[in-house]
């Protein structure tokens, strides 16, 4: 849809071409992007074991899959692992970000670019110096290690989160809390978290998803009985082709885009 | 993109810590030096040791591991995981341009709801994107079920576990990491500017190339930061699209620590990885640095 709105000016005409070309590239590209995971979710709903042919509807590989032990255990042990890594990374991040906000530390900048190496840093790197540093410390590898790995690459997320938030806070509303008489501690609880609540919680959100999608670090930081869902559905991806495996992409998706409509609304509130 | 570093994070009415400003920092402090920090200490040391003949580690100084980097073998497989890599990044950039252009392009609302269709695959974990895709390429997948039921081929062709199904899987995985930050570039770049480029008497091509382009260049970068690193290093989507027949350094660094049990190996291939890293994220910078709009 290239028609330009009252607010924007005209293109030049030949950019306007160039902006219709880009138009119908757009639907291709978004073909592409949507085509293979629709076509998941819809075969997860075939009779036939195999991909060809469509023979019929039918819930028994949802039905497969709630009654298989590893799938399920995996994703327990998923749960409380994200669980975990939220609290933990709202609870640093969010903290993090006020102090930083806050004070003026004598090196804030090189801490804020020692912040963002988790983010950017290859995960593989990431996976095997924590897998070497958990042996040298004797730490057994199991549920710990791989909290301790996902709240660390987890927590710059919702502290960046949280600074853009605090961006556009008036630096009064503290002011006002604590010449009131409240200890900068309930200054913090009853007056800034409420304000940065919307960001706070899309980070959390981040948190959690990533936790539960993470796959590379978790690979060199988890234990025999603390696999996850996305290790468990790496070995049976491996093996090939399988309809519950269908069925479990299908309920990753409508999730996926259950949370990001949830976010998107959030953001829509923040910036109200 | 948010991965960058920011600016000063600072309020102007930030103050100087005393007592408190620096000990609840601490945890936060203690956190990024214990877990990214020391690991990496312990990476680059181990590089240089030696293991016995049960694999275990042993701390005696040697080069053997960075020598045996240098082994044509290991070469050819680094030099393929670059490769791979930069076509990655180049298709990503080719598809996903134009679509970032188009959508910074529109009208809120559209604009919005475009946003939110790149954000689902974005958050879609991608092994089970990869996963659609081994149900489409395998042998008695969908494609070739398709070009089976037409008519158009005898038998069924090997699509998955080729060079093609890699490239392929590294493309639909991070696409939508490259469109994001151009978009987020793209959307701030001004109208004015490109009708001024026209009005100039520049062609679409040439106001393309010479205005558009060099403005976003930002983005592009971070857009290269977030699908060429990655992609070098990714060994998941390389083991399940292309088997062990086209092995990447990630899958190399992945099996010394999992089924060799040669850690300094491991980690040297680590330690220039990381150092391949810095390099790439370091010129990129510089580059973004030289343009006056970044």
């Amino acid at each position: 849809m290239p028609t330009p709105t009252a607010s924007r000016p005209l293109l030049p005409s030949g950019l306007r071409l160039l902006n219709l070309g880009f138009g119908v590239w757009t639907v291709l590209v978004f073909i592409f992007l949507y085509l293979p995971i629709l076509v998941l979710v819809a075969y997860s709903f075939n009779t036939s074991k195999l991909n060809i042919v469509w023979e019929g509807f039918t819930f028994r590989w949802y039905a497969d899959l709630w009654s298989n032990v590893p799938i399920t255990r995996a994703l327990k042990n998923s749960l409380i692992i994200a669980s975990f890594t939220t609290v933990a990374a709202v609870v640093i991040g969010t903290g993090g970000a006020w102090l930083l906000h806050r004070y003026r530390y004598r090196f804030s900048r090189t801490l804020q670019t020692l912040i963002c190496v988790p983010m950017i840093m290859p995960e593989i790197v990431m996976g095997i110096s924590l897998l070497v540093f958990f042996t040298v410390i004797n730490l057994e590898l199991g549920f710990l290690t791989v909290i301790l790995a996902h709240v660390t690459f987890c927590f710059p997320f919702v502290l960046v989160a949280v600074q853009a938030r605090l961006q556009g806070l008036d630096p009064a509303l503290e002011e006002a809390a604590l010449d009131l008489g409240a200890s900068p501690l309930k200054a913090f609880w009853l007056v800034i978290v409420p304000c940065l609540r919307p960001a706070i919680i899309s980070g959390a959100l981040m948190a959690f998803t990533l936790s539960m999608d993470e796959l590379i670090i978790t690979v060199f930081t988890n234990g025999l009985g603390s696999a996850t869902l996305p290790t468990v559905v790496y070995g049976m991806a491996k093996k090939g082709l399988n309809p519950m495996l269908n069925a479990l992409s299908a309920i990753f998706i409508l999730t996926t885009i259950a949370f990001v409509l949830f976010s998107s609304h959030l953001r829509k509130l923040s910036t109200r | 993109m948010q991965a960058l570093p920011s600016t000063s994070a600072n309020s102007p009415h930030a103050r100087r810590p005393r007592v408190w400003g620096w000990v609840l920092l601490a945890p936060m402090i203690a956190w990024l030096v214990l877990f990214v920090i020391l690991p990496m200490v312990i990476l680059f040391v181990y590089s240089f040791c030696t293991r016995d003949d049960l694999g275990r580690v042993v701390f005696e100084f040697t080069f053997d591991n960075y020598r045996r980097v240098g082994d044509p073998i290991y070469l050819t497989i680094l030099g393929r995981s670059i490769a791979y890599a930069a076509l990655t990044t180049v298709l990503c950039i080719a598809l996903g341009y134009p679509v970032a252009w188009f959508i910074a392009r529109q009208r809120e609302a559209v604009r919005n709801t475009l946003l939110l269709l790149v954000m689902i695959p974005f958050w879609t974990s991608f092994l089970i994107r990869t996963y659609a895709w081994i149900t489409i390429l395998k042998g008695e997948g969908l494609l070739n079920g398709l070009l089976l039921a037409v008519g158009f081929i005898p038998e069924p062709l090997t699509l998955l576990y080729t060079p093609f199904a890699v490239i392929i899987g590294l493309v639909y995985a991070y696409l939508p990491f490259m469109i994001l930050p151009i978009y987020g570039s793209a959307e701030k770049l001004d109208n004015a500017l490109v009708e001024a480029a026209h009005d100039l008497g520049a062609g679409p091509v040439r106001a393309f190339s010479e205005v558009i382009v060099p403005l976003t260049w930002p983005g592009i970068a971070a857009g290269v930061l977030l699908v060429f690193v990655p992609a070098i290093g990714m060994f998941a989507i390389t083991d399940l699209m292309g088997g062990a027949r086209v092995p990447m350094i990630g899958n190399i660094i992945q099996n010394q620590f999992s089924k060799a049990f040669n850690w300094p190996f491991g980690a040297a291939l680590g330690v220039v990885f990381t150092f391949m890293f810095i390099l790439a994220y370091a010129l990129i910078q510089r580059r973004g640095a030289r343009d006056p709009h970044s």
